[in-house]
């Protein structure tokens, strides 16, 4: 049990990253990482909404859905309770500790167009996971995809300075270089298969 | 919009001018998912050509009945609606495909251009207009994704739609996760240089969401 859970957390941070290695939420990975502050930003709002959102969403899936036949509606269902946690987020944020809404809200709207906060549970639903291993898999991505933002945020941040062709300026460029440490990240496959 | 609407406008728009995943960067997931080899790429675009068709239409025959307040979530409950149908019906017929790419299938609900094109177009324009436009856009996906999947697989694997052409692997990383981002990347540029060479555009890419 232990050992699963164990397994999950770490393939999913660093072997199938969610960035590298299954090309989602890319298009928060290019938006945020502009900057180093807005991808920690990111970062911390991220992997605490994915580990609630999924947890929640295990809880739905396991002891509404599968007792009334509703597996088929998995989509609509997932994205209605995320969208709603995150509004409920968003309002009570604003209300108990404004400091930190102002600091964080932001994030909040994006996320819910984050395919990887759907993912999750659809994979959680798709494998049969336990709860605990549930959250070791929203953890896991959660960290791997704060992994992803502050390395390409630190790197796009050097080139800033850096003599690019203008055809390659802004998004292309950004690309290659997301090709390049996935090719770092491929050392680490096969080092746990699930 | 006036009632005379300028149908091949809407299409080049969706094709060239407004191009989902060179143009807009918008959605990219996918088009860098699926795209190793021609026959996902092209399965996935059609599945986003239906789906923005449908949720298109249907957006715009109830734009006169839904609260705007409301709206956004309401979008969300239409889009996650023609997506569910898609992924049923596609893991029913194409059931190979399907193991590979049906976690993306499902993702389309969190598409930005679904959404996105719901909210500018459809929200307030007729039934017809609305369903052009989502085509075109649609197309415009299923375009870009072809290229892609053209690309990868030619120089992945060396065949085309599975056929193999040249009986060789001449850069197998194409096929691989890394080689979807550097296609992507060297397709992005190139097509920034065209655009700025040829047709006198800036020939820079919108900032990407």
């Amino acid at each position: 049990m232990f050992e699963k859970v164990l397994t999950i957390f770490i393939a999913s941070a660093l072997i199938n990253n969610f960035v590298f290695s299954r090309y989602l939420g890319l298009c928060i990975f290019f938006g945020v990482t502009k900057r180093m502050e807005t991808a920690v930003g990111m970062s911390f709002t991220f992997t605490a909404v994915m580990l609630i959102g999924a947890a929640l969403n295990w809880v739905i899936y396991e002891y509404v859905m599968i007792p009334l036949h509703l597996g088929f509606l998995k989509i609509v269902i997932f994205i209605g309770v995320v969208a709603a946690f995150v509004q409920a987020a968003d309002t009570i944020m604003k209300k108990v500790t404004p400091a930190l809404y102002y600091k964080l809200g932001i994030y909040l709207a994006l996320i819910v167009t984050n395919c990887i906060i759907l993912a999750v549970p659809l994979i959680n639903a798709d494998e049969h996971y336990g709860l605990f291993e549930s959250m070791a898999l929203a953890v896991g991505s959660g960290l791997g995809f704060s992994l992803a933002l502050i390395i390409m945020a630190s790197i796009r941040e050097k080139l800033e300075l850096a003599d690019v062709p203008i055809s390659f300026r802004g998004l292309p460029i950004s690309f290659v270089l997301t090709g390049l440490i996935a090719l770092a990240f491929l050392g680490f496959s096969g080092m746990i298969t699930l | 919009m006036s009632d005379s609407v300028n149908y091949g406008t809407i299409v080049k728009n969706g094709i060239f001018g407004e191009n989902p995943v060179f143009r807009l960067a918008l959605s990219l997931c996918p088009a860098v998912a699926v795209t190793s080899g021609v026959k996902n790429g092209f399965l996935m675009g059609v599945a986003v050509l239906f789906v923005m068709t449908m949720v298109n239409g249907t957006v715009s025959l109830l734009r006169n009945y839904i609260n705007p307040k409301v709206r956004i979530p309401s979008y969300m409950f239409i889009i996650a609606t023609w997506v569910t149908v898609t992924d049923q019906v596609m893991a029913a017929t194409q059931r190979a495909v399907y193991k590979d790419m049906g976690l993306y299938i499902m993702l389309i609900v969190a598409f930005a251009i679904v959404l996105s094109r719901a909210e500018m177009f459809a929200s307030r324009n007729k039934l017809l207009p609305s369903m052009v436009d989502g085509a075109a856009m649609g197309l415009g996906f299923l375009l870009a994704l072809v290229l892609l999947g053209v690309f990868r697989e030619f120089l992945g694997k060396g065949s085309l739609w599975g056929y193999p052409i040249l009986g060789q692997k001449p850069l197998l990383i194409m096929i691989l996760p890394t080689g979807g981002f550097f296609a992507m990347g060297l397709m992005m540029g190139w097509l920034n240089w065209l655009d700025r060479k040829f047709f006198g555009g800036t020939g820079a890419s919108s900032g990407g969401h």
